[in-house]
């Protein structure tokens, strides 16, 4: 049973990088203790801004030294503190790729580190894109991975990490995107995905903004192919909820994944993984950032481009099926 | 457990600490050779600091490793983890036979030759990869500040190890936040795996280096000296989480191999086993440099 959506109403925007800071915010406000470290790129205007203000004593600059920060994030955490460590998603995969598996997983630290632009959402060029990161987390025992569909299920996020003692990620993109949710009146827990939209042709598994746009390409396949798609919210990437893979294999047949990262090495490559270690023999087709550096541009263009937006997930679903 | 008051040094401490260290030297090579592995090297260079630390001057009982009030030391190089295996167990809480037993055996593993602190509940931090302590240093000493703890934070390095570039995004970012309960030790040994620090990547003038990230910095000119040791750590002031100041690097300079003679200052006894009939010229070296310091104490 699918829960309750937004997506056939208004757009309600939602602003996933902004809301971490208010959840933050609003956590601070509530008396909950706990530590935050960031790098060079937090608006004062922004929440989180808010927050470094609002609380300096517990509120880290590092400025732009990713695997100084991370590595401070453990020490911190290592001495009993709980820490949120704000880094941009590019270059805390990339460039704090050894302190993320050190200091943060393998010594099993109480750190969430949230890693903001993921995707292309930071514009700039392939310096700026985050899209390697899923890879990089998969491999990585010990670590809890989740990509928060809109703002609401980011400030879920933020705040129901506090109940789980595990090192943990949360990828946030930066782009401002309808809400997925008409309300928080659902369960989220790690590790259990959701069906957002029911379906019975093909499945589109997906997280982050691209929840959305499967969504929105769901309701074209519907429209315009006489396509029952249902749509999977995977907002944890790791530990993957291989039943909700396996279910929607079963009762629909057919599997298409869609993401803001490459396809080689993340989501796709999971759900793939899954898929194949238990006998699928049913269509399967991952959408995402092709095996080059992207093409430069706006970043709704660029997903078009690669074909991840609505009309382009549609197409390429109806495509496989006809196969 | 409160802030330690440290008495100044004696020459009978001294030699205590002293006996403690040559017993530390005995067991390091007498578990690496039944183990079959170790970095010999650097953890000889690093015993005398290390000994007087966990003897002396941290507030630590190898019995009460969590205890909420204890020193923090971290060791940055933790493919020198045997030295303090070795401290822990002359301390007390290991016999050799149950180290060597336990040492790296799939999954009843308690040692290993990087040190893991889920495995030995003594070891501070998990490391083994270069370039980790510092980092982690700093966020100890800050959640010391957040908390007005009056535990300290001491963290050593090697000296070829300071090449990797997050130690000095630490030591920026403790410069920054003017770390008063943060002491650095670089064990100044001089060599790497393949050769001396100043041809294989050369980090003088580290002083100055330190002093203009906004470090204190003090130098021992023999590290492998207990006396210049105790009276560097002595003239320290006291860890302070609440005042800022600037943090405090000492520059050890050691001796890689130091006391036993065919490996002191020789490249070659940077990591492996050792043989029987070297472990045995080992120990008579031990010997023979334990017998001749002792001549000279009257």
């Amino acid at each position: 049973m699918a829960v309750n959506t937004t997506f056939d109403f208004d757009q309600m925007l939602s602003n996933a990088r902004e809301a971490y800071g208010e959840e933050l915010l609003r956590m601070a406000d509530d008396g909950l203790d706990f530590v935050f470290t960031y790098s060079d790129n937090v608006a004062p205007s922004s929440s989180a801004g808010k927050l470094i203000a609002k609380y300096p004593e517990r509120c880290f600059n590092f400025g732009i030294a990713e695997p100084g920060q991370v590595g401070a994030a453990a020490g911190l955490a290592l001495a009993g503190e709980v820490v949120y460590s704000q880094v941009m998603g590019p270059f805390l995969s990339l460039r704090s790729a050894d302190q993320i598996h050190t200091d943060i997983a393998y010594n099993d630290v109480n750190v969430r580190l949230i890693g903001t632009h993921a995707g292309v959402t930071a514009g700039g060029g392939p310096t700026h894109n985050c899209i390697a990161d899923l890879a990089l987390y998969r491999a990585i025992p010990n670590l809890t991975v989740v990509v928060p569909a809109d703002a609401a299920q980011c400030c879920q996020a933020i705040r129901t990490c506090l109940t789980v003692d595990v090192p943990m990620v949360l990828r946030i993109d930066g782009a401002v995107d309808p809400a997925v949710y008409a309300d928080n009146d659902y369960e989220f827990e790690f590790g259990k995905a959701i069906e957002v939209l029911e379906g019975t042709d093909v499945t589109i598994i997906s997280a982050g903004s691209p929840v959305y746009w499967s969504m929105m390409g769901a309701k074209k396949l519907k429209e315009e192919y006489g396509i029952s798609a249902r749509v999977i919210d995977m907002h944890t990437i790791k530990p993957l909820d291989t039943e909700m893979i396996l279910k929607c294999a079963r009762e629909t047949g057919n599997i298409v994944t869609v993401e803001e990262h490459s396809i080689n090495g993340g989501l796709g490559s999971a759900v793939a993984e899954c898929l194949m270690a238990n006998g699928f023999s049913g269509k399967c087709k991952r959408i995402g950032m092709p095996d080059e550096f992207a093409v430069l541009g706006e970043t709704d263009a660029i997903y078009a481009y690669y074909g991840m937006d609505p009309a382009g997930i549609a197409k390429t679903t109806a495509e496989m099926l006809k196969k | 457990m409160s802030r330690k008051t440290i008495a100044p040094i004696d020459m009978a401490t001294v030699h205590q600490l002293e006996e403690d260290c040559y017993k530390v030297r005995k067991k390091l090579l007498t578990l690496v050779y039944n183990i079959g592995l170790g970095h010999l090297g650097g953890e000889l260079s690093m015993v005398e600091m290390a000994g007087a630390l966990h003897y002396r001057y941290l507030n630590f009982n190898v019995l009460d490793p969590h205890n909420p009030e204890r020193d923090r030391f971290i060791l940055s190089k933790g493919h020198c983890s045997e030295t303090l295996y070795s401290i822990f167990s002359e301390l007390g809480a290991y016999s050799l036979e149950y180290m060597v037993e336990n040492f790296e055996c799939l999954d009843k593993s308690k040692f290993g030759m990087h040190t893991n602190r889920k495995y030995c509940p003594q070891i501070e931090v998990s490391a083994g990869s270069l370039g980790h302590g510092l980092p982690i240093a700093v966020g100890m000493a800050l959640a010391g500040r957040k908390q007005k703890a009056d535990w300290s934070v001491t963290v050593m390095t090697g000296d070829g190890e300071l090449e990797e570039g997050s130690n000095w995004e630490a030591l920026m970012s403790a410069g920054h936040y003017e770390l008063g309960n943060l002491r650095l030790i670089v064990d100044r040994n001089m060599l790497q795996m393949t050769g001396p620090t100043a041809t294989v990547m050369n980090i003088d003038p580290l002083d100055k280096k330190l002093e203009a990230f906004g470090w204190d910095v003090r130098v021992i000119k023999d590290g492998n000296d207990m006396l210049q040791v105790c009276q560097a750590l002595d003239a320290l002031p006291t860890p302070d989480s609440q005042t800022r100041r600037k943090p405090i690097a000492i520059i050890n300079c050691t001796e890689k191999g130091h006391d036993v003679d065919f490996m002191a200052g020789n490249v070659k006894w940077h990591g492996g086993g050792i043989a029987k009939a070297q472990y045995e010229e080992a120990m008579e070296s031990l010997e023979k440099n334990w017998k001749e310091r002792q001549s000279k104490w009257q």
